[in-house]
């Protein structure tokens, strides 16, 4: 019989050495002769343990990490391959804490399978949900959606169903379903571990889009950081034409669905649906105004459901087990699970699918055991670079789109920063203020000239030049963007830059610090670049 | 980076004619020229945009408002270094100080040899294994002085 070694072939476990792994196994399996097989599935999402190797045995899968390079010979040494113990033995993969007290839904089978094998897919309860949409009306399937609660995981929580709905009742002689996967939100990483670790349950979630709202045709735009991820996604869209689960007729159903993957250049704006929409179309990413919406005039001027991966990910278990099912798990408005992603200087990193209602506390002692260096968290960025940065006393505040809005913060795509002690808030402020002025698209003033003069008066107030005077100023300034910009980025980049100032007013009355010597001006032009 | 060659103009209209069909076509066709040259010749612009039916205007349009688009060559090695927030909480500025000191070049910039192009990026998607860079479309994490060091030297090495 031969045994499975897993070693997973995410962007971020190839980032710390899985591909090296990989290599030194299969070389070990053949050198020794022995009757094993390697499999690259996707990532756990545990990243502190990556590279995790896993081992099939009667007992379930054993997981072994961190597993470098020179440890590979020791493990053959000690019987891995029968999970025998090892300073890396982590004992079965889903009785690690971090992994069991999860939900998984949308993530279900990551790490699990392998990403580009469309039988363990299937195998795994892959193509199920196609299989019920495929039965039912497309007023049914909208509904289904709808029942569910699902609302759009990208950041703005409007509900999914709803949107579905306007596109169904648009008369258009074609639709389109796009999925946003320009995931830019430093702190985010769910889109890209779903699309590189079980790319088929995006396929199939957009399918049963299409088929939902008579779209024949449908778009990936995938940002142009993740090659690895567009690799799988090509792949991946070219067995599923192959087997007959995309194209002309969809799994035997006479129903026609084209998807195609395009890449996006590197513009942050182009997460935003508008934005990404004119890129699609070839043009300079720059925002749309509203109305009309993209639901009635969208791609190419066509009635089009822009949805974020994640969302189309979690359709197909909901048309599998019913929206009722997934409307059980959450809290208040947010139903179902959010996919929340420990991120930045934390002990344990990863990816954590739960349903809403877990406190930011929980999620960050509870499982991510807190800071990566040890010292004491001082701040925490939520939701991106356009959310709030909340200090500890905000920490019970549940992972609830509501409750976050409440406290001047936003939820987002679920990305969790964290900072310790030696975070200055003044200079994240201006950061937010840089990084506008980087990714503005242009169109509208308040973002465009805003952000530069933003960063300006935070250069001041850090400098103490006439600090009072130019507090109050950002303050109006603040204002300014968020009434008067046309979309979330130049009205929501204040968040990070007064949340900054409301909880952590010392940091913006430091002394100035030195003019910098002759010969470090190299250093000080870095932290203002741009 | 093995693919890059020389401008061709021949070379670039087929690869502009095999995706003109394509609904939506200018991006894909920028992206197809800069991994074949390695950036966007100015010599492109007006070849697009015949066989786009596009102004001059529209296609510098598109190349200038995308930061992936070059209108020059980039270094034999492109180091892309993540300066967004989760990245600064791991210290990604102690990183990119050191790359910038070691390189004698700024963010943005190339060596005077040519050898590295080293750009800031917002976000690599890496964010629980801070900090990162991708080297030459190759993604890694928990970057620290040492392993930018490591990196570099691997890859001067290697060309």
């Amino acid at each position: 019989m031969s045994v499975k070694v897993y070693v997973p072939c995410d962007a971020a476990t190839v980032s710390v050495g899985a591909d090296a792994v990989a290599k030194a196994i299969a070389e070990q399996i053949a050198t020794r002769r022995l009757g094993a097989s390697l499999v690259r599935n996707g990532s756990r999402g545990m990243f502190w343990l990556e590279p995790l190797v896993e081992v099939e045995t009667p007992q379930g899968r054993i997981a072994y990490g961190p597993v470098s390079v020179d440890a590979v010979a020791g493990l053959f040494d000690a019987g891995f391959l029968e999970g025998k113990p090892h300073a890396l033995r982590l004992g079965p993969t889903e009785e690690i804490p971090f992994l069991k007290r999860q939900e998984r839904l949308t993530f279900a089978r990551c790490g699990i399978t392998d990403p580009l094998s469309l039988s363990d897919y299937v195998s795994h309860g892959g193509y199920r949900g196609l299989e019920k949409a495929l039965k039912l009306t497309p007023q049914a399937i909208v509904e289904e959606v709808t029942n569910s609660g699902l609302r759009g995981r990208g950041g703005a929580g409007f509900p999914t169903g709803i949107k579905w709905r306007t596109v169904l009742n648009a008369p258009a002689e074609q639709k389109y379903i796009v999925c946003n996967a320009d995931e830019g939100d430093s702190g985010t990483y769910a889109d890209r571990m779903i699309i590189e670790g079980d790319p088929f349950v995006l396929i199939e979630g957009m399918t049963i889009a299409g088929i939902a709202v008579g779209a024949t045709s449908g778009y990936i735009y995938l940002r142009s950081e993740y090659p690895h991820a567009f690799r799988t996604l090509r792949r991946a869209i070219a067995i599923a034409y192959d087997k007959g689960y995309l194209g002309e007729n969809v799994a035997g159903s006479g129903k026609r669905f084209d998807l195609d993957v395009r890449l996006g250049a590197g513009a942050y704006i182009c997460g935003e649906e508008t934005s990404l929409l004119e890129s699609l179309e070839g043009k300079r990413g720059q925002i749309r105004f509203k109305p009309p919406l993209p639901a009635i005039e969208g791609l190419f001027g066509k009635p089009t459901v822009v949805n974020n991966v994640i969302s189309l990910a979690t359709v197909p278990i909901i048309l599998d087990k019913g929206g009722e099912y997934y409307k059980n798990f959450g809290m208040g408005r947010s139903r179902g699970t959010l996919t929340i992603q420990l991120a930045g200087n934390i002990k344990h990193g990863g990816l954590v699918e739960k349903a809403f209602g877990l406190t930011l506390r929980e999620a960050i002692y509870d499982f991510g055991g807190g800071t990566a260096s040890g010292r004491p968290l001082r701040a925490v960025q939520v939701g991106g670079p356009l959310g709030a940065y909340f200090p500890e006393s905000l920490l019970d505040t549940p992972l609830d789109y509501e409750a976050f809005i409440e406290r001047k913060g936003m939820l987002g795509h679920g990305g969790i920063v964290v900072f310790d002690d030696t975070v200055d808030l003044a200079r994240q402020a201006r950061f937010a203020m840089e990084f506008c002025a980087v990714e503005s698209c242009g169109k509208c003033t308040p973002c465009r000239v805003g952000s530069t003069r933003g960063v300006e008066v935070i250069n001041r107030i850090i400098a103490n030049e006439n600090r009072e005077q130019n507090l109050e100023l950002l303050g109006d300034l603040c204002e300014v963007l968020m009434d008067g910009s046309l979309c979330a980025l130049g009205g929501l980049i204040p968040f990070p830059v007064q949340s900054a100032i409301r909880h952590f007013p010392e940091d913006f009355q430091k002394p100035a610090p030195p003019p910098p010597a002759s010969g470090s001006s190299k250093v000080q032009e870095t932290q203002s670049w741009r | 980076m093995s693919k890059e060659q020389r401008w061709d103009a021949d070379r670039a209209l087929s690869l502009i004619r095999e995706l003109a069909h394509l609904p939506g076509a200018l991006l894909p066709i920028l992206h197809a020229l800069q991994d074949e040259f390695g950036y966007v010749d100015k010599a492109a612009v007006p070849l697009i945009a015949d066989a786009l039916n596009l102004s001059h205007a529209e296609v510098h349009g598109v190349i200038s408002f995308y930061h992936d688009f070059r209108h020059t060559p980039a270094g034999k090695h492109v180091l892309k270094m993540c300066r967004a927030e989760a990245c600064q909480s791991m210290g990604c500025d102690k990183t990119i100080r050191h790359v910038e000191n070691r390189l004698g070049v700024r963010l943005g910039e190339t060596t005077g040899d040519g050898g590295f192009t080293v750009d800031a990026v917002y976000c690599l998607g890496n964010c629980a294994l801070s900090p990162a860079v991708m080297l030459d479309g190759k993604l890694y994490g928990r970057v620290s002085p040492e392993v930018a060091e490591f990196l570099i030297e691997s890859a001067q090495r290697h060309s």
